[in-house]
């Protein structure tokens, strides 16, 4: 299972309180993480990505074993500990505004 | 007896705040959406307890929220705003042209007739409906389409669209305003549009007179007479008596001509409020005396209501969708500013009283009249 870390305001209007957990068909990447998370969760549709080009929102982060991965391909596979489920994916909401 | 329930936008959630018909004691409920910006909660006449609400932030884009149960509870809908085709592109502020890009919406118009249609304004400008409860979203094009399409530009704000009115007697009827571009209508039901516009004149323009460009922050009307609307411009407040054809200043004797919002009492179609601003530079209360301006002629006499606001050391701004009426008689009148305070008049502006004081900055407020 993949475990997705989401920001206080997506797991608000998921519904969730702690990490999603998905079962991926596929080799997991950051579309196909993206993906799964927006077929178990539509109301996040648009929210992480453009509905229209399914581009990252420019305020949004990937990280994942400590490290910033947003501007890797979107089909990079992820580190082997994200697919193994011994860490999370996480989805991030830049520091920033007030 | 009847009461009153008022939609309260702000800028880190909404509110609901409802009373009886004494309007003496407001129930708070809220924030909902807390840390979000709520432009706009609004109401559809045909369904009091259908409510909808625009939800946004800069890292998450935009929400569309809907209750059906007089905002209890809340559930999601369609948050996809596509323009219809290829976009395009309008002037920007330096001049050069700039791709049309969804940001927010500023403004929701539900149906006078069906709880299921609403219309949403939105930056960068477009007008977009829904006909089944929000979950989808088609834009208006021919609104954009317009042949002046490329000479709109965005105000201090953004190229937002906040303005709809739905003539209550033709529904082929509504009228539009964009920042700054200025009123449009249509008469056909939103296929085509033409700018409304004659009579105003902008100092920012080259030329003053033009169809396009003018910064228009707010228009109302009572709905008992539809054809005669009130406007507050960027500077000025204006009138037509035909729909939009023609416009003339009623500014009178107001201290400033500057300001965002305007209403007009729900019960005596020449009585109009107004809050002015010191200057499109200062948006704050001149003299630091917060004061609503009353005219029962339909404009050019003004007489300021003062009892219950603070008359020192005031400095908050009324935002242009942040005043509203009740229908009630005595009318009330409410509005919210950007220090976060929420007044009210249940005696149409003699007195006034604060309900909140401490809310997130105020964006918008609606006024919901229940039966």
């Amino acid at each position: 299972m993949i475990r997705v870390a989401l920001p206080h305001h997506l797991r608000t209007l998921a519904g969730v309180d702690r990490e999603v957990l998905l079962d991926l068909k596929e080799p997991p990447t950051q579309r196909t993480v993206l993906d799964a998370l927006e077929v178990s969760y539509p109301v996040l549709r648009g929210t992480i990505r453009d509905h229209a080009t399914a581009e990252r929102r420019p305020f949004v982060r990937f990280f994942a074993c400590g490290r910033d991965i947003t501007l890797e391909s979107a089909d990079d596979p992820l580190p082997e500990e994200v697919a193994s489920g011994a860490e999370p994916f996480r989805v991030v909401g830049a520091i920033a505004g007030g | 007896m009847s009461g009153v329930r008022l939609l309260v936008g702000t800028r880190k959630g909404a509110f609901v705040l409802t009373s009886d018909g004494s309007r003496d004691e407001w129930d708070v409920q809220g924030p909902l959406f807390a840390g979000w910006e709520i432009y706009h909660v609004n109401a559809s006449p045909a369904d009091p307890d259908r409510l909808y609400a625009s939800q946004s932030t800069g890292w998450f884009g935009q929400m569309l929220q809907r209750s059906d149960d007089g905002g209890r509870t809340w559930e999601a809908v369609g948050n996809e705003f596509a323009y219809d085709g290829i976009p395009g592109t309008h002037q920007w502020y330096d001049g050069t042209q700039h791709p049309w890009e969804f940001a927010r919406v500023w403004h929701l118009e539900p149906s006078l007739t069906d709880p299921d249609t609403v219309f949403a304004g939105v930056e960068d400008a477009a007008l977009f409906r829904s006909v089944d409860g929000g979950h989808t979203w088609q834009e208006l094009s021919g609104l954009r389409a317009h042949k002046s399409g490329e000479h709109w530009a965005p105000g201090a704000g953004g190229m937002c669209l906040h303005t709809i009115l739905i003539h209550p007697d033709d529904p082929q009827r509504m009228v539009v305003a964009i920042s700054a571009a200025g009123a449009f209508r249509t008469d056909d039901g939103g296929q085509t549009w033409r700018p409304i516009n004659r009579g105003l004149r902008s100092q920012e323009l080259p030329d003053e007179d033009r169809e396009v460009g003018h910064c228009v922050h707010r228009i109302a009307m009572n709905p008992s007479r539809p054809d005669v609307l009130f406007m507050q411009k960027h500077w000025d407040v204006m009138r037509s008596d035909d729909s939009g054809e023609s416009w003339h200043e009623v500014s009178g004797n107001l201290p400033s001509d500057f300001g965002f919002p305007i209403g007009v009492h729900a019960n005596e179609p020449d009585t109009v409020y107004v809050v002015p601003i010191k200057s499109d530079s200062e948006h704050v209360p001149p003299e630091g005396r917060l004061r609503v301006y009353r005219s029962r002629t339909g404009g050019n006499e003004w007489e300021a209501l003062t009892r219950g606001l603070p008359q020192s050391h005031c400095y908050v701004n009324v935002l242009r969708d942040a005043m509203a009426v009740d229908d009630l008689d005595p009318c009330g009148v409410y509005f919210g500013t950007t220090g976060g305070q929420v007044y009210a008049s249940s005696d149409a502006g003699d007195n006034w009283t604060a309900v909140v004081r401490d809310f997130p900055a105020v964006l918008s407020v609606e006024a919901q009249t229940l039966p």
